[in-house]
């Protein structure tokens, strides 16, 4: 291996790091809003399992749900609309010491981004995705999303939609999760057990959260899912079989599941990228000082 | 000034660029300097398609204008190619394949039929090896020692070949003997001189450059022409410790580049102007973040699909105009494979320094052509700074700090004390964001403008730093070219051209197309006399980036815009007609 580069001024050992709080930065989200539910979730989950704020980078897109980052006190990254997914899988091979946590909303996930989230599963990387769906677009004022229900009436189908909504749990499952969970904003400890285990799991964990817009969607209100919701974790579902997680995954109706629907151990990207091996990337030498004898294959 | 030029064509899937290869490949072992030039189409089998090798003792910076020995394969590349063939020039070509008369070909041309496939069935029913065969004897008449192709035809095969490394060595043999027992050889045959050389692409100088400099990421989709640059670093990711990362489009490639880049690593990624155009807005948030990256884009002809296997300098107005709203970028432009290994170095420099996206622009030509080099322009004594450059636990740590130079401490995830938000909003010296609830009122106005100025602000040091404008050849000449990137090696051929004739030219070159220091510049035209601006695309534009930053006109351009790389003879036409 080539010369290091200068040894990190940072030393991994050093005093106990404050863990994750709330930042100084209120929440930006209307009164009543669902996110509340998943921020709230996702600060019980980091201090659960008593990571270092120091080591949590929390990625977003571009929604209300994207401000998610700004709330809480680790590191965040705030890109643009429908990459959240690609830049913490970056932010992953640049350090895979760091506990990288991707939020955002069903129109950065699952409309313009939904390519990424695809390849991301598969890939199997070791990332917690967190969406919270609520099945409109409410930061451009509200316009139908992949999972807005048909027939829903917005200011983009005054109409109502005439497409059939994407299903993110079964697509989850055909693209290759590891983690596959369900949750809702009203129930804020349930959640962040999803969530903690979401983080926890060797892989892609993806916990789609129900998360009422209360402003602009009139149907999926936090009544309406209460009046469905059942937990999967009471009703005999063994999250080891993907037959039945398909199953259950097409519920849909008077009965809606949530809760673990499938979890699989399988190496993550990182296991198996063999570079990877030798430490985190941006702790690793570089450059190719003494390696002169690599001119040799253009003789 | 002896050289000597060879072509081979035939249709794709022939082989015809490992002929072309090989035979450049002997040349560098033979210490000579070689221009391979691979013209191809967009198809895997089917197509005529070339490849133009030259070699000569002194520095060769284009293919030539020339053919002094043509092997075809058939008949369609002694239709396209024989006209370019000089005196004594000699067509290589196998009668059992097509015949080939004396008044088929232009006057004064040699023939020489060479049983290559009667030659290849000696050893295997597989018909590829006649180009072994043909090898052989091109290697005879162009002066290369059979010892010096034979070993060139086995390491192209690797240690675990076996058989087939024999039977190439066999059959370039027997072609080799035919040819020489047919009493003559080409008078432009060349011997070896030296050293071997290195043979390289422009895109192989980047890869190694991009190593060199300490990248440890590189992600990339695949895309005509920049693909190789991918090839060659995924080869070497093991034993160099970089990760490379096929992505599932250019959307991922720029913002897992901004990811694992804000981590602390020098990351890269590379396409051409189709998958630039997709990576726009990733490129803006690179800015917005003061997140450094390296973006290539080896441009080919467009617009959209346009000519794919083709070259062009058309993408300039996309690499500066890319991304949405102003944001600082540096564009560097290499002209041939040892400046695209240095250029990618001072692209990690410049990116690194001033957090900011550095684009190298490069095109179809240099990324694919394959010039001879000597080992020494590679030096590995690279320094690459640590990635930490913030204490731990700052007081009142602020990421996007306003300084003089624009440029603001940088902590990385993973720093006790420095927790931050990184945003692609506008945001406050903390990262904060005003674009919520605090933008247009008064105190945010304030900041957006401070932001705005600060970013901007690295421009300036961007245009000090980045390497400046240089001429080549004599101070003081009737005629001065101006060209950047690959247009560079026809120019400077062309010059040695006019030289000979005894007509006085320079170049005004530009590493750098972007940020320039006006003063500076104006001050190097102002030692000119007449200029002739030389440039790949229909619309002049770099032409029009000099007169729109500081006022310089070009009342005489070179533009071509029809796919093929210049030629040093259209030069020489428009200098002749301009002086």
């Amino acid at each position: 291996m080539a010369e290091s580069a200068a040894a990190p001024i940072v030393s991994p050992a050093g005093p106990q790091f404050p863990i994750i709080g709330k930042s100084h930065v209120k929440p930006t989200w209307c009164p009543g809003c669902g996110d509340f539910g998943v921020v709230a979730s996702v600060e019980m989950a980091l201090k659960r399992l008593k990571i270092p704020s120091k080591d949590v980078v929390i990625v977003s897109g571009i929604g209300c749900s994207s401000n998610l980052p700004h709330f809480l006190s680790s590191y965040g990254f705030h890109g643009i609309h429908g990459r959240a997914i690609p830049l913490a899988e970056g932010i992953r091979w640049g350090n895979h010491t760091l506990t990288v946590i991707a939020t955002g909303g069903d129109g950065d996930g699952f409309g313009i981004g939904v390519g990424h989230l695809i390849h991301a599963m598969r890939r199997n990387v070791k990332l917690t995705y967190v969406t919270m769906d609520n099945q409109i677009y409410g930061l451009t004022t509200g316009q139908a999303s992949p999972t807005s229900t048909m027939g829903a009436k917005t200011k983009s189908t005054p109409f109502g939609v005439i497409e059939a909504p994407l299903d993110p749990i079964a697509l989850a499952l055909a693209s290759g999760a590891t983690y596959v969970a369900r949750g809702f904003s009203g129930d804020v400890k349930h959640l962040a057990d999803l969530v903690a285990g979401a983080i926890q799991h060797k892989g892609f964990g993806f916990v789609d959260v129900f998360s009422p817009c209360v402003t602009y969607n009139k149907i999926n209100t936090f009544d309406f899912f209460r009046q469905r919701l059942y937990k999967l974790e009471s009703s005999g579902h063994d999250p080891k079989d993907i037959v039945a997680a398909w199953q259950r995954s097409l519920e849909w109706g008077d009965k809606i599941p949530i809760g673990l629907f499938y979890a699989v151990d399988k190496p993550t990207y990182e296991d198996l990228e063999e570079v990877l091996a030798a430490g985190p990337l941006v702790n690793q030498p570089s450059g190719l000082k003494g390696r002169e004898s690599l001119l040799d294959e253009f003789v | 000034m002896k050289e000597i030029a060879v072509r081979v064509g035939g249709q794709a899937g022939d082989g015809i660029a490992s002929i072309g290869e090989s035979v450049s490949r002997s040349f560098t072992r033979m210490g000579l300097n070689v221009f391979g030039l691979n013209a191809y189409q967009s198809v895997i089998r089917g197509g005529h398609v070339w490849f133009a090798v030259r070699a000569a003792e002194r520095p060769l910076h284009s293919q030539g204008d020339h053919a002094d020995i043509l092997y075809a394969l058939d008949h369609q590349t002694v239709e396209v190619h024989a006209p370019i063939l000089r005196e004594h020039g000699t067509i290589i070509y196998d009668p059992e394949k097509f015949t080939l008369t004396p008044g088929d070909v232009p006057a004064g041309l040699q023939l020489m039929g060479v049983p290559t496939l009667e030659i290849a069935r000696k050893y295997t029913s597989q018909s590829v090896l006649q180009n072994a065969a043909g090898i052989g004897a091109t290697a005879f008449l162009a002066g290369i020692p059979l010892d010096v192709v034979q070993n060139v035809l086995a390491d192209s095969f690797g240690k675990k070949a076996g058989e087939i490394v024999q039977w190439n060595v066999g059959a370039s043999a027997d072609g080799y003997k035919f040819a020489e027992q047919q009493g003559f050889t080409h008078p432009r045959a060349l011997s070896a001189r030296g050293a071997p050389k290195l043979l390289m692409t422009g895109n192989q100088g980047i890869a190694l450059g991009a190593a060199a400099a300490g990248c440890k990421f590189l992600v990339q989709y695949p895309m005509t022409p920049a693909t190789s640059i991918m090839h060659w670093l995924a080869a070497h990711s093991h034993a160099l410790g970089i990760v490379v990362k096929q992505s599932e489009d250019e959307l991922a490639s720029i913002n897992m580049a901004v990811g694992a880049s804000y981590a602390g690593v020098r990351t890269m990624t590379a396409s051409s102007g189709g998958g630039f155009a997709l990576m726009t807005e990733g490129l803006g948030m690179a800015g917005m973040t003061e997140v450094p990256v390296v973006v290539v884009d080896a441009a080919r002809a467009g617009p959209s699909t346009g000519l794919p296997t083709k070259t062009e300098q058309g993408d300039l107005n996309l690499v500066m105009g890319a991304g949405q709203g102003e944001f600082p970028r540096a564009v560097l432009a290499p002209a041939d494979p040892v400046e695209a290994y240095r250029l990618t170095i001072a692209a990690f420099d410049l990116a690194e320094r001033y957090q900011t996206p550095v684009i190298e622009l490069t095109d179809f030509h240099l990324a694919e052509a394959m010039e001879g080099i000597d080992r020494s322009a590679f030096d590995f004594n690279v320094p690459i700074p640590s990635p930490y450059t913030v204490e731990p636990n700052g007081h009142d740590y602020r990421r996007y700090e306003d300084t003089e130079s624009g440029v603001s401490p940088r902590a990385l995830p993973g720093q006790p004390g420095l927790n931050h938000i990184t945003l692609s909003d506008e945001h406050d010296e903390w990262g904060g964001d005003i674009s919520d609830i605090r933008v247009g009122i008064p105190q945010s106005i304030a900041i957006r403008e401070k932001m705005m100025e600060k970013r901007m602000r690295k421009l300036k040091g961007l245009a000090r730093d980045a390497p400046p404008p240089f001429f080549e050849g004599p101070t003081d000449a009737p005629l001065t070219f101006v060209a950047w990137g690959s247009t560079v090696g026809a120019v400077r051929d062309a010059m040695e051209i006019l030289e000979e004739k005894g007509k006085a030219t320079n170049l005004l070159r530009f590493p750098t197309l972007y940020p320039l220091e006006p003063d500076r510049v104006r001050s190097m035209f102002d030692r000119t006399r007449k200029t002739l601006l030389v440039e790949g695309n229909y619309s002049g534009q770099f032409a029009k980036l000099l007169r729109a930053e500081m006022g310089i006109e070009f009342p005489h351009q070179f533009l071509k815009y029809d796919g093929e790389p210049f030629y040093p003879h259209q030069i020489l036409e428009r200098a002749e007609e301009v002086l």
